[in-house]
This record gives C-alpha cells, structure tokens and sequence, in this order.
C-alpha cells in the first residue's frame, strides 16, 4: 500500500504532515507495510492507493491547486485511488474556492463543492457528528464551502463551524475531506482506521493506543 | 497634527510610574501592562517622547528575542532599559522606558507591533532574527509578517537593520532597508521558506547559502558565524557563552553585531555576554524537592527542533510539558511538525494540559512516553531537562523558583 502526502510544502501548514505519520504507523503495528512517499512540487505525481492534502496559506494553495489540476489527480482517482484532504485541501478538491485578490479560482473540481469567503475567520476547536461518533479537532480557515445536489457531507457540526456552521466536509465514493485541519487523525483513532480500512479493503484488528485516552479526553471536552 | 505640550509627556511618564507601583501593590502581577496601558491613554505620544534621545536597539523575530534583547543589554554595559518582563508591546515599552529615564534601551517587540514601535522609536539598529510558524491560530500567515517588515525597512533612513542572511524570509523583508549589516548564522529551520517569497519557485539550500531561480539570493555577511569562530564586522570574536547551544551563540552573533553598529566594541561585549547564566528562567538549574531541574524554553516548531538538538542527548530524564492557552496558540497541531523522532530511545514524561496530545505525537513518532497526570518528583541523584512552551514554562519556572 502506497501513501502520498502531496505537497507538504505547500499544504502543509499546520502539522498536516501528521495525518501521514499516523496512517503508516497504524498499519505497520498491525504487521502491514504502508509506502509513504512525499511528493514536492518539482516532482510529478506518482501513483498511490491514497493521497494526502493539508492545509496552507493563500498563495501555496492556489500553487497547489494549479499543480493538481495539470496533473492528474481526477486520472489517478478515477482509476480507484483514494483521497483524504484537509482544511485548504478540502477546497483545492472542489469546484472552486476564494483567495486573496481572487473570489473564484479553479479547483480541481474533483468534488462538486464550491467554497466563498466567509463574513468571518473560523477558527477555533471543531467537532463533527459522523455516523453514531464523535470527530474532533481544530479550524483555521475563512471559507464557507456549500455542497452541490447530491454529494453529501461528511458530518453535522456539533461544536465550531465546520464547511457553514451546520455542517463539515464532504465524502463521496473515493474522497473524505474535513476542516478539521492538520494531525486530526491522530486525535480520531477510529477515523485514521476507517480511512486505512478503506484502502486496505478489509476490516482491521483492534489496535490500542495512547491516542485512545487523547480521544476520548477530546470527546469530553468538546461533545455534546 | 498640532504638538502637544511637554507637561503632558511627563505627566504620563508620572502616571506610567505610579499605576506601576500601584498594580504592584495590589498584587496584580508584574504591573508593566496595566501602567502602560493607563500611561498610553494620556498620550499617544508618550512612546516616541519617552525615546527621544537615547540610543535605542529593537529586537525581534519568531525565536530569541528576549535572550538577544538580555544579550544586547548585558554586552553594553552600564544601564540599559530593558522590556525584561515579557511584555512586548508598546505598554511593555512604555513600562521600560519610563522606569530608566536617560539610558540607552534594548527592546524586544512582538513581530507584528515591530512598524509601529519603529515609528514611534526612531531607534538606531532593528534587529531581524527569524520568521517561522507560530501561533497561527491568532497571526496566520508568516509571509504577512515578511511583508509587513519588507514595507518597514523601506523606511528606516537612519537605522541600521541587523538581518539574518541564511532566512529568506528575513532576508525579503530586509533587502529594503537602506543600510543592512547581514549576518550568517546558519538557520536549520526550513519549512517555512521552502518556496521563493519573489517568485514562488523551490529555493535551493546548499552549505553555503540559499538561491531561487529568479536571482534573489542569500545577501553576502558582514557577520559570519561558524562551528569555532565569529566575525563581526570583519573583527574576530572569542564567543564563550554560559547559555548553552548553536542558537544561543547565534542570538550573542546578532546582540554583538547590533552593539557593534552603536559604537560598542563586540570584544568587550562579548565578555559581559558571557556571564549571562539565564534569561527570565530560560536555561535555569533549579534545585527543586531534592533533584535538580533545567528549564528550557520551546514555544513552537523551530524553537522545538533547535532545542531538541541541545537536549536530545542531555543526561537524565526528559520531561516536556505543553499546554494550548491563548498565550501558547490554542491548537497544538504543531507538535507535528517537530521532529520529535529526534528522541527515539529515549522516555519521555509528558506534562501539562496537552500531555496526551504530546503522548499522542511521541507515540506515534517511536518514542517511549509517560504520561504525568500530576506533577511528579524528580528522581534522586538524575538531573531533570524540562522542555516547556510558554505558560508551561511560566508555571514551571514559578514552580521551581527558589
């Protein structure tokens, strides 16, 4: 299994590079080999079971747009890779999105997702209702994204204010993506195994870790 | 704008002094913020008044400004206002100033107070260290800063700019300033000036300096620090600090510079630089319930990786404590990006309000963790290194205090 963190340079602003180092290590613990391999700008994208997408400031997330639109990331997807995406990398994945001097740029249109400039910064601790749990973490953004017909979110806010303060993310049949930006899978063990488990294509073992007493701090604090 | 008259000047300057005393008094901490405050209020121009005059050093930067500012004041010998309380902003300022009328003043500054405070200041050098991320949950974007000092030097005609060379940011935001003494002290610190702040290619980093493509480049040092040797101004300086470590000899490297552009001799100064033991409990040894305890402070991902080399291999125990409060930046995301994988072999006891998030990190990054759910008693007979980042190290440094 192949993992590619793209762009970390780029979208990498907030400690993205986590979400990475949590995956590999999951799944090595359970005697499974994980690749990871980061891809910088200079590089093309290789092929992977899954891509990586942080978070970053205004001008390296319209680069990473750019970048992600000539190449072929739609492609390799279609082709059955997966992508999780965070933050700025949930809004390079869809349609289009505002920067600085720019209230609609190209995504790559891989989600048909739009985001405009929020009336307000969002930034602050984040929790989503996903399915019957509790994902926790932390915004820093100033989008509000709104989903087309039919593609569906990946959860209800229950805590900060998420894609439009009532809800986060989206996921479709290949692509999950929150705002809650940077490690958010290791603050979301049963998260960083639903989206291993998906690219493994078959359940996995339990796996114990410190991260569980992290979660469940976290949930204390945060839920509902 | 009409003048003001002086006696409102120095009325403030009076207010500044007995609000401090007051706060004091009543207990509430360290009473510069609140005198300053007050003192502000009666005049808007009580800060460049208060400066007009003296010979003023301003220092700031991501990392190291309050050891450089302690640096730069003790290497200049004799009195010199110092914001020395932590407060960074113009209250802290103005707190300093009027407490040492007529001496010359080293200033640390907020980064982003730092055009401000220079207007207001006049001062003779501004001393530029590093930008890097750091609490992106109040200040989000670090080119910002970049181009807010870029917009800045532009307009300091009679100020000279110490500039570190080997950070492109610094570098970007200096090459504007008419008179820059650049300095190259090798900054490891990567991450944030991977792309040309020009032209937005990858800039490349070779042993001796940066470049992009488009020719904007690492600018040539009048003051270079190396593994065994320091140049100021082409002068060679023997470098004996007590403070430990490769950054500490960088911020001396800056501090000698600074005083060397204000007439001092850096050779001289680098003595008196030497005795400097700690700086507002960083690096302290503290004996502390019957172990000893050494204090060092990391407040973000640069500030980590430069201390992590220092006490990686530190004898002892390894404890490092992390809290989230607005001081610290509320999301601790960026214990991601410290190379905690550093400390492999070692075990680490995790402390603080965000003990499980650093757990979590270390865990994942193959270190050994224990997490302290209370304060624990150093162990007899082994030496403590306690990393902290900011109200963390406050606490402990108020907790060990003898």
């Amino acid at each position: 299994m192949r993992v590619a963190l793209l762009y970390p340079e780029l979208l990498g602003t907030y400690g993205d590079g986590g979400n990475a180092l949590v995956l590999a290590e999951r799944a090595r613990r359970r005697g499974r080999r994980v690749e990871l391999v980061t891809v910088t700008l200079d590089q093309r994208l290789p092929a992977a079971d899954l891509y990586l997408l942080g978070g970053g400031e205004d001008g390296p997330q319209r680069l990473a747009a750019d970048l992600l639109r000539r190449g072929d990331l739609a492609a390799r997807v279609a082709d059955g890779a997966r992508v999780f995406a965070v933050c700025a990398g949930l809004q390079v994945l869809g349609t289009s999105f505002a920067v600085e001097g720019d209230d609609r740029y190209d995504g790559v249109g891989l989600v048909a997702a739009s985001t405009v400039r929020g009336g307000r910064r969002s930034v602050g601790d984040l929790a989503v209702r996903v399915g019957g749990r509790l994902l926790v973490g932390f915004e820093n953004h100033g989008g509000v994204t709104r989903l087309a017909d039919g593609v569906a979110p990946l959860g209800e806010v229950v805590r900060g204010r998420g894609s439009d303060g009532r809800r986060d993310g989206f996921v479709t049949e290949r692509v999950v993506a929150t705002y809650a930006h940077g490690p958010v899978l290791a603050l979301n063990p049963w998260f960083a195994d639903e989206v291993l488990a998906a690219v493994v294509g078959e359940e996995l073992e339990p796996l114990s870790t410190v991260a569980d007493r992290l979660y469940a701090e976290r949930c204390a604090r945060l839920g509902p | 704008m009409a003048r003001r008259p002086r006696s409102s000047t120095w009325l403030a300057e009076r207010a500044v002094l007995v609000v401090n005393r007051l706060s004091r008094l009543l207990g509430r901490g360290e009473g510069t913020v609140i005198g300053g405050r007050a003192g502000l209020a009666l005049d808007p121009t009580l800060l460049s008044g208060l400066a007009r005059g003296r010979t003023v050093v301003l220092v700031s930067g991501t990392n190291g400004k309050t050891t450089t500012t302690a640096l730069v004041a003790a290497g200049w010998g004799g009195p010199v206002a110092v914001n020395d309380t932590g407060s960074n902003m113009v209250q802290g300022h103005v707190a300093a100033l009027a407490g040492r009328p007529g001496v010359p003043a080293a200033l640390e500054v907020d980064e982003s107070w730092l055009p401000g405070i220079a207007a207001a200041t006049r001062p003779a050098v501004v001393v530029l260290l590093n930008l890097s991320r750091d609490q992106l949950d109040r200040a989000n974007e670090v080119r910002r800063v970049a181009l807010r000092w870029r917009d800045l030097c532009a307009t300091l005609a009679d100020t000279v700019v110490v500039a570190n060379a080997s950070d492109p940011l610094v570098a970007f935001a200096a090459e504007t300033a008419p008179v820059v003494a650049w300095c190259d002290v090798a900054t490891p610190w990567r991450l944030d000036a991977v792309s040309c702040p020009h032209c937005t290619a990858p800039l490349t980093f070779v042993p001796t300096g940066w470049s992009s493509d488009c020719g904007f480049a690492q600018p040539r040092s009048t003051t270079v620090l190396a593994e065994g040797s320091l140049s100021v101004d082409g002068l060679e300086v023997e470098l004996d600090l007590a403070l430990p470590g490769a950054v500490n000899r960088a911020n001396a490297a800056f501090a000698l510079t600074a005083l060397a552009r204000v007439g001092v001799d850096p050779r001289a100064a680098a003595d008196r630089m030497a005795g400097v033991r700690e700086v507002a409990g960083r690096y302290a040894r503290r004996a502390w319930r019957g172990g000893e305890v050494r204090l060092v402070l990391a407040k973000n991902p640069a500030g980590f990786s430069a201390a992590l080399e220092e006490v990686a291999d530190a004898p002892g125990e390894l404890w490092i404590a992390v809290n989230a409060r607005v001081a610290d930046g509320r999301d601790p995301s960026w214990l991601y990006d410290v190379p905690f994988e550093r400390l492999a072999g070692r075990t680490v006891t995790c402390l603080g309000e965000r003990r499980l998030d650093l757990a979590t990190r270390l865990d994942y990054g193959g270190v050994a963790v224990r997490v302290a759910d209370a304060v624990p008693d150093p162990p007899p007979g082994r030496p403590v290194t306690l990393v902290a980042n900011y109200t963390a190290f406050q606490e402990w440094n108020a907790r060990t205090a003898p």
